[in-house]
Formats: C-alpha cells, sequence, structure tokens
C-alpha cells in the first residue's frame, strides 16, 4: 500500500541515545559544511543520560522572521523557514533571542544567522533531511503520519507548544507519551534498593481535544 | 631489540596520531561515483555508499535499501570517510633508524619485504618455525583473515598464530560451541520487532552497536519489555522496563539465581528441555544452591528485581536474549556466556521467529573472523586444529601434507609471555595494536621491546607499530575488497572506492609478497580477493562454518547471505546453487551436517547443552586495599584502540579524553568533584584522568574507556587474568583505588587530547 501524505518531521527525545550522528551529519551539508545546524545537549548529565536533539520546529508563524529587522527570515510556500539571507541579514541577534526553541545561532565570524532548513536542498528534491536519516535510535524520523502511527503506536506527535498566552504550530512534530510513558531509571541507587522508589515526575502536554484545561498531565 | 627508536613526541609529530578536518571537499566537488560498501567499524557493518572523486573519498550518502541499517548510521559511520587522505597515512615502507626524524626512514618497499623474509628466515633456521610469531584481526575481511592463517601454517610453518578477536569474542564463541555445537547468533535482527522481552546482558547497545538501538525500541514499540544488565544507566538502560544493576563479575550469579526461581515457579520449558536439550538437572542442582537471598547479596541486584527478571521473562512466550563483553570480559567469562544461555534454552525460545539468541560482535569482523583459521586452534570453517579429518580436508585443499600444518599454537597473551620468555623472537603484526588493547599493558611493551625482530602491517603507525624494524604500509578497508560477516550472521561484501595511496599494498598482496620472498610461495599465488574466497568457499565446505554455497554474486544480489550457505545439499550431495543461506538457526526439523537429522543442534544427537555455568570470583576482585571495582569500555565516538577514530577530527572533538565516571556518593566520599584530576590506582599501575560524577554508575564501580594510549590507557591498570576455556582476559573488572590527583599530570601540558 503506497503510503499517504505528505513528508513530515518528528522528533521523539525519548529515544535520544546522544551520539551525535546527526550533528555530525549535519556538518557534511553543502550549505553550511562543518557547522553543525543541531542542538544536542544533556538534560543533566550528573543526574541521566538522557539527550535532546532540537532541529528547527519550523513554526507556521516563525517569531525569529517576525522580530527580524531586515526582513532576512523567509519561510518556503511549504513550511520551511530558511536561514537568515546573506545580502540582508545585519547580525543583530533578534531572532536568537526570540525564538522559543533557542534555535537560531549567531555566527559573528561570517555576521550572519544561520540555523537547520530542514536540509531543504534534500527535502526539496524528495530526499530525507540527514540527521532523520542517519539518525541510528530514530529519534529523529522523516516519513508520512501513516508511517509513524504504524510505527509508533505508543506515542502521538503533537506541533502545538504554549509559551506563557502565546500558542505555537510549528511544521516539525514532536512525539509525545499517549498514556503513561516509560518510566526513567534515573539513579543507579534507586535501582540498587530492595524498596522501590516511588516516583511521579510530570510531564506536561497540551490535550487533543479543546475542552476546558488545555493541559492535562501525563505521569512520567 | 624492538624498542622505540625516538622520543615518544618526535614520533607523534611525524606520525601523529593528527586530527583530520572536520570535513572534506567543497559544496561544488561533486562525486564522480558512490560506492556501495559497508561501514569499517564496528560488527553492526551498516550500509553506507561512499562519495569518490579522483583517488579520494571526499565524502558519505547514506544507502537507504541495504535491509540492515536502511541508512541508519553513527557517528563514526558519518565521518568514517575521514581516514582516508589524512596526514599520518603511511604512503611507504619504513624502517627504524634512530637518527631519522620520528625514528623512521622511508626504505623503497621491495626493499622492505627483502628485508622482513631475511630476517624471518634468519631467526627461523637458528631457532625453528616456531620462534616467530603472527598477530592478526578481526577488522580484516574474512579472505585476509583466512590467508593469514594460511600464511602462518603452511608459509612460515609456526602454531603461534592468534588474533585480537581473543579480546572480544571468544568467551561467546565458546559458549556457543558448548551449547549448540555452532558459534554464530541464531536469528536475523528483524526478528527482535514483535517479541516479548528482550534481555540485554552487559551491552552499552547506544554507544557500542547504536544501529541495534533502533531494533530495541522498535520492539518496545510494539510491546516487548525490556530488561538491561549493567553496572551504569547506559543509554539503552534509560528507558527499560527492569534494570539490573549488576556487580562488576557476578554475572553467572545472576543467571543462575533467575534460572533457579524460574524452575521453583515453573516458568520453564519442560518439554523442550526434555526432547531437546541434556543436561539440565545437573544445572538445576547447580541453581539450587543460588537462593533469591544469595543471588541479590552476590550481585548486588535487589531480590524485588530478580524475581521481577525471572517473572518476565519466565513467563514470556517469544523473547531474545542477547549479550557482548560485560559479561564476556572476565576470567569466568565463558560461564557467564552459558549462564545466559541456559536462561534461553530453559525457557525453549530458540529457532523460531520472534525468538532468538546472539552476541553482538563488536569488530568489523568479528564472526568471520572467528571462523577460518586465524585462531590458534582453529582451521576453516569453524574447523579445529586438532581433529585429524579436519586437519586432512584442509591439508588437501591447500596441497600440503596433513603432517606439514602445525598443532595448536596459544592465545595473544600468551604469546606475548612467550615473546617475555624468548621462546618467540620475532613477530609479524596487522590489524592489532596490543600496546593500547591487551591488559596490564606495561607488560606489553616490555615484551615488544624484547622482540629480536618485529613488523608491523599497518595503514597509521599504530602505537605498536611505533616498536617495529621495518612497517609495512597496507590498505584501509576502502581500498580493498571482499566480505565480512556481520553480527547477524550475515555474509556481505565490502567494496573497493580508491587505490592504495603511494607505496603502500592491499594486505594480501604484502602476505603473498613475504611468502614469494621467503621463497614459499606455494599457495600464495592469488590474483584477487574473489580468488582467495573461491578457494575459502571450497575450504569451509563440510565444516560447520559452510560457506561453500556463497558467491559475491549471490551476496550482491541478496544483500547478503547468511551461513551456513551449502553448495550442494548436506543431505543427498545434490548441488544446491541456489540456496539463499540460513537466517535462522535451528529451526525445527531443519538439517546440519552435525546431527544428520537427529534434531536442530550441532551434536550427533541434535540436541542442545545445558552447561553447569559456574559462578567463581573475579581474580583480583576488590579487597580492602583496592575497595572499587575498575570496569572498562567503550564511548560512541571511538572504536577499538583509536588508531583511526583517534585521527578523526570531529570523532575527538566529541569525546577528546577519558575521564573516570563515578558516582557522587563516592565523589563525596573521596573529595572528587565533576571535572577534577583523579587518580585511578590498581596493582598493575596508576593513571591520573579527570573525573566526570554521574549517578549512572554504582557507587562502588569506576569506569574508564580504552581508547587511549599511554598514561591515558585504561590498560594500564587492567589485569592479565584470562578465561581458562576461552583466554579472553578480565577487562570488566578489578580491584581497584581511587584519590584526588594534586594536580594535572606532567601529560597534559604535553600531548593533545586524542595522542
Amino acid at each position: 500500500m503506497p503510503d499517504a501524505g505528505p513528508l513530515e518531521f518528528f522528533v521523539d527525545p525519548s529515544r535520544c541515545i546522544g551520539c551525535q550522528a546527526c550533528v555530525q551529519a549535519c556538518t557534511e551539508c553543502d550549505t553550511h559544511r562543518g557547522d553543525s545546524m543541531i542542538h544536542l545537549e544533556y538534560i543533566d548529565r550528573a543526574h541521566s543520560v538522557q539527550t535532546v536533539p532540537v532541529v528547527c520546529m519550523h513554526c507556521e508563524q516563525p517569531t525569529c522572521a517576525e522580530v527580524c529587522p531586515a526582513d532576512a527570515i523567509k519561510r518556503t510556500a511549504d513550511g520551511v523557514v530558511q536561514s537568515a539571507r546573506k545580502a540582508r541579514c545585519i547580525a543583530c541577534g533578534n531572532c536568537v533571542i526570540a525564538c522559543p526553541f533557542g534555535v537560531p545561532e549567531l555566527y559573528t565570524d561570517r555576521q550572519l544567522m544561520m540555523k537547520c532548513d530542514m536540509c531543504y536542498d534534500r527535502t526539496s528534491v524528495g530526499k530525507k533531511p540527514m540527521c532523520a536519516t542517519v539518525c541510528p535510535s530514530q529519534a529523529l524520523f522523516y516519513g508520512t503520519r501513516q508511517q509513524i502511527e504504524a510505527l509508533r503506536p505508543q506515542s502521538r506527535p503533537t506541533n502545538e507548544f504554549r509559551f506563557g498566552e502565546q500558542t505555537i504550530t510549528t511544521r516539525v512534530n514532536v512525539m509525545v507519551p499517549r498514556t503513561t510513558p516509560p518510566a526513567m531509571v534515573l539513579d543507579v541507587v534507586s535501582a540498587m534498593a530492595e524498596k522501590a522508589e516511588a516516583r511521579s515526575p510530570r510531564l506536561r502536554v497540551l490535550s487533543d481535544d479543546s475542552t476546558a484545561d488545555p493541559f492535562h498531565d501525563v505521569e512520567v | 631489540m624492538a624498542q622505540v627508536p625516538a622520543d615518544e613526541l618526535d614520533m607523534i609529530r611525524v606520525f601523529g596520531p593528527h586530527l583530520s578536518e572536520g570535513t572534506r571537499a567543497s559544496a561544488t566537488d561533486d562525486p564522480e561515483k558512490l560506492v556501495k560498501t559497508h561501514c569499517c567499524f564496528c560488527g553492526q557493518q551498516c550500509g553506507i555508499q561512499l562519495k569518490v572523486k579522483g583517488d579520494q573519498v571526499i565524502g558519505f550518502e547514506p544507502w537507504e535499501d541495504f535491509p540492515f541499517n536502511r541508512g541508519l548510521l553513527c557517528p563514526k559511520g558519518v565521518k568514517r570517510y575521514l581516514q582516508g587522505g589524512h596526514p599520518d597515512r603511511l604512503t611507504a615502507a619504513l624502517q627504524r633508524d634512530p637518527s631519522a626524524d620520528g625514528g623512521f626512514r622511508r626504505v623503497a618497499y621491495d626493499q622492505a619485504i627483502a628485508r622482513v623474509a631475511s630476517e624471518v628466515k634468519r631467526i627461523q633456521d637458528q631457532h625453528g618455525p616456531g620462534a616467530v610469531g603472527v598477530l592478526s584481526g578481526a577488522s580484516l575481511t574474512t579472505e585476509k583473515t583466512y590467508l593469514m592463517g594460511k600464511f602462518a601454517r603452511v608459509c612460515l610453518r609456526t602454531p603461534y598464530i592468534d588474533y585480537n578477536g581473543r579480546l572480544c569474542m571468544v568467551s561467546a564463541g565458546a559458549a556457543n560451541k558448548k551449547a549448540f555445537g555452532v558459534d554464530r547468533t541464531t536469528s536475523p535482527w528483524s526478528d527482535m520487532v514483535g517479541t516479548e522481552v528482550i534481555w540485554v546482558a552487559g551491552s552499552n547497545v547506544a554507544e557500542c552497536s547504536p544501529i541495534t538501538t533502533n531494533y530495541i525500541w522498535q520492539a518496545r514499540e510494539h510491546g516487548a519489555k525490556v530488561i538491561v544488565q549493567d553496572p551504569r544507566i547506559t543509554p539503552i538502560a534509560r528507558t527499560c522496563d527492569l534494570y539490573l544493576p549488576v556487580r562488576p563479575g557476578r554475572d553467572a550469579a545472576l543467571f543462575a539465581g533467575v534460572l533457579n526461581l524460574m524452575i521453583e515457579n515453573g516458568w520453564i520449558d519442560e518439554a523442550f528441555i526434555r526432547e531437546h536439550t541434556v543436561g539440565f538437572d545437573e544445572v538445576a542442582a547447580y541453581c539450587r544452591t543460588w537462593t533469591v537471598a544469595r543471588t541479590a547479596e552476590v550481585t548486588g541486584v535487589p531480590v524485588r528485581s530478580l524475581q521481577a527478571a525471572a517473572e518476565l521473562w519466565g513467563k514470556a512466550k517469544t523473547s531474545f536474549l542477547f549479550h557482548a563483553r560485560g559479561i564476556e570480559h572476565h576470567s569466568n567469562g565463558v560461564q557467564n556466556a552459558l549462564g545466559s544461555i541456559n536462561l534461553v534454552l530453559a525457557s525453549g525460545r530458540i529457532g523460531r521467529p520472534k525468538s532468538g539468541y546472539g552476541t553482538i560482535v563488536g569488530q568489523a569482523n568479528g564472526q568471520g573472523g572467528r571462523e577460518h583459521g586465524q585462531k590458534c586452534d582453529q582451521l576453516p570453517g569453524l574447523r579445529d586444529i586438532s581433529n585429524p579429518e579436519h586437519r586432512r580436508h584442509i591439508a588437501s585443499v591447500w596441497g600440503v601434507e596433513e603432517s606439514e600444518i602445525p598443532g595448536p599454537g596459544v592465545d595473544a597473551y600468551e604469546l606475548f609471555r612467550k615473546i617475555d620468555a624468548g621462546e618467540i623472537k620475532a613477530l609479524i603484526s596487522i590489524c592489532i595494536n596490543p600496546k593500547v588493547s591487551l591488559p596490564d599493558n606495561q607488560f606489553i611493551t616490555r615484551a615488544l621491546d624484547k622482540l629480536e625482530f618485529f613488523t608491523a602491517i599497518d595503514f597509521f603507525l599504530s602505537d605498536t607499530a611505533r616498536h617495529a624494524d621495518v612497517v609495512l604500509p597496507g590498505s584501509l578497508q576502502e581500498e580493498d575488497e571482499g566480505t565480512v560477516t556481520q553480527v547477524e550472521g550475515r555474509v556481505i561484501k565490502i567494496n573497493r572506492a580508491v587505490p592504495c595511496p603511494g607505496e603502500a599494498r592491499q594486505d594480501w598482496i604484502i602476505i603473498q609478497d613475504l611468502a614469494r620472498a621467503l621463497g614459499r610461495p606455494h599457495g600464495f599465488t592469488f590474483d584477487s580477493p574473489r580468488a582467495i574466497f573461491e578457494e575459502l568457499r571450497v575450504a569451509s565446505k563440510g565444516g560447520i562454518a559452510d560457506y561453500s554455497g556463497i558467491t559475491y554474486e549471490k551476496i550482491e544480489q541478496q544483500m547478503g547471505v547468511f551461513w551456513p550457505c551449502y553448495s550442494t545439499d548436506p543431505r543427498t550431495g545434490a548441488p544446491t546453487p541456489d540456496d539463499p543461506g540460513t537466517p535462522r538457526l535451528f529451526e525445527p526439523g531443519s538439517y546440519n551436517p552435525v546431527a544428520r537429522g537427529a534434531g536442530p543442534f550441532y551434536f550427533g544427537d541434535g540436541k542442545a547443552r545445558f552447561n553447569v555455568a559456574e559462578y567463581r570470583a573475579a581474580v583480583d576482585d576488590v579487597s580492602a586495599e583496592y575497595p572499587l571495582f575498575l570496569t572498562t569500555g567503550r564511548v560512541v565516538s571511538q572504536f577499538l584502540s583509536g588508531t583511526q577514530t583517534r585521527r578523526i577530527g570531529p570523532l575527538v572533538k566529541q569525546y577528546a579524553e577519558p575521564r573516570i565516571e563515578l558516582h557522587p556518593r563516592l565523589a563525596d566520599k573521596l573529595g572528587i568533584t565533576d571535572g577534577q584530576w583523579a587518580t585511578a590506582e590498581t596493582r598493575r599501575g596508576a593513571i591520573t584522568l579527570r573525573a566526570q560524577v554521574v549517578a549512572t554508575i554504582r557507587p562502588d564501580t569506576i569506569f574508564i574507556p580504552y581508547h587511549w594510549p599511554g598514561e591515558k590507557s585504561a590498560n594500564r591498570l587492567t589485569v592479565a587474568a584470562q578465561d581458562p576455556i576461552s583466554k579472553i582476559p578480565q577487562y570488566k573488572v578489578c580491584g581497584c583505588r581511587l584519590r584526588p590527583a594534586e594536580g594535572a599530570p606532567a601529560y597534559a601540558a604535553r600531548l593533545q587530547p586524542q595522542q
């Protein structure tokens, strides 16, 4: 059965193993050779091996473009927010400060903001972005909604994020657990203890239905 | 005497390790061709396409059609291409010359070959053929490993050949042969998806075999529960369903305790045990001594978790268990592996879809490299060098008298003891860097110093090759072709992308040039790797690892062929040119040439063997004097002794220098803070590295990755204790102590991180 629908980007941080294959692959791109546009960070290495990869979320109404005084940041017709245009960028750094996801970076040596453009050279000709092609744990996945639904029955994609009063809709999806996500093993000592520790950290996820409180708590 | 000819810094200045650039070529550099091949690093052997322009690999493109990894790669795979065209690449033969810059001067290739041949001949004439030893490696293609075994036995006539799989796969291999009569993972990885339980015993999957993570987590998406047994919370353990924080060196006890719980609760497959195995009663009797309380006390795993493991594993209908060096790198490594196999056999879940057992190989050809005769006691086709029938078959293929083939030699570490004792006086090495990779490696350095003559075939001047009298410039993986057998038992094809630079030669040509210069060219006149493979097919025929039905063409058509693959039906002898190979072993009703229809396992009665897998305390275990467990392993951006990966700039940047991982409780007790210099000390030596304080390791254990040389080398600390059966060294545990260092070590100002 052919896969229906457009190709989309899905990020599942719970799958990230911190290996940096995405970062290393990103540096191979022809348009920013040697520089990675992906941010990959440990959340808190002292306490966990959890890492999170951050690609540009490609907002429907990109804050970076809205705050750009030089109108240097463009969004393509198919929804990809591009790096600043070299001829226009004045390297003011507004976009860096404004982006709610912390994506754009200012390259002071070349007086230019650069960020992930979802491998536009590849995706615009039907290829996958390099990071999602190589990611060995598929924390970064590029494919159709039908594919992700078949592959990830335990989670669902979301592309709405609330920052204060503002809800941002993005082209890139983040996978969130449908029910209780797998408990994470944090400190070895808790696993060594004869009595299991009760843990209930919470993940705030925007609800599917828009009734009442838009947030519901998911036990982690 | 093969002592290093110059000051260390001088040698580093000339020969590296220096760092490559972060990328190669420019945006406008279009490749002339894409070569479909595989990564040169770990045993997963991910498919990859190399971008080639002229004589250079200038980048990579994912190979999404290759079924195992479908384009997925780890950072080593992404940046592997940077090893070619590297400033440190050896492009000419070198001869020791203390007066030359860096201690070596270039010599003409033919002159170097002549010198090696004359020295080997002189030493053999004087002291006998056994005065020359050969060390080889499991990152070579199977063709080369076959040739190395043949070269040692037929040309050099020495019994002393062994390989670096001795540090890697031998505990798994020995256990597999004892339990199943055959040494191979039972199932393709795709069998994992859809299984109910996956047990990962001593495998840092995310860092050592990253692609496998996707299989495990895909299985989890479809309901599999994941059990991880490890003293550290590795990335695969972070989200597992049951984490077993085992104390280093206690794995056999853990398996025995869990099996005992399974037996007590009736969570075993009695029909399978009765019909398809022997030896269960002895194992059950041994396990009865492992009450859950005793098991918890010895292993450090709480009773609740042992019970949960027994219940999860015991009640499952389908399951997959695999292990890696974490349980194998022990002086009790074979027993540890057998303990895990007992859990599999008691469950009866083997040889069918969605149920399997496997060992994750570490090296590029960790599977194929252990099958075809570069091991000290082995002949091609997983044959036994002490078995007269096996010897006769191989002698007939090689065109020699059976009596001319030497008997078994000794393991790689024992080979160094023989060098130390003066019995072995000359060494030929390829694809091995024991000065970094063997335990208690200051002993290895002393042994290398004692060699009367040493030649290393290498593409970079490795730490070990610095001791050589003559260095012969060999080939990088992308400069040659041949087959390797990856983690699932799938034989695949490495394709040549570029020629060797300068005077460098493909390794099989160097070996044959040596044979010719020694005046013993008989059997060493192959004109291509394909010709070697054709002989290997014949040599392996009738053996357990039967490759006779595999051809380069079939590998390409099928994207790999799982062995055994027969050229003739082992039952009838009728030709079977279309035999697709054997993705899954031990299926009900399956035929193998040992059981001859009696059953699916490779013994005369067709039954698998339970083996009493006894717990024995580690050698040099923790003590009042050395109260901490030291365990060692890998990081994702480095590979083995780092000869290649410590030269690839972006990989070094990712994790530049080894650190000592310790738990905050231990750090508080010792007064060590994150990032501070700390000194780890064992009975062999001491090294000073920066501390990394993390809650993801047992508070009684410290971890140090082993990829670095000299004063940064974890193997200065490890103990040269070996498993009595497999002879694998006990890298994963020894007693250790730790203290804050008084300041930065002297090397910190002298050496770059990768050096």
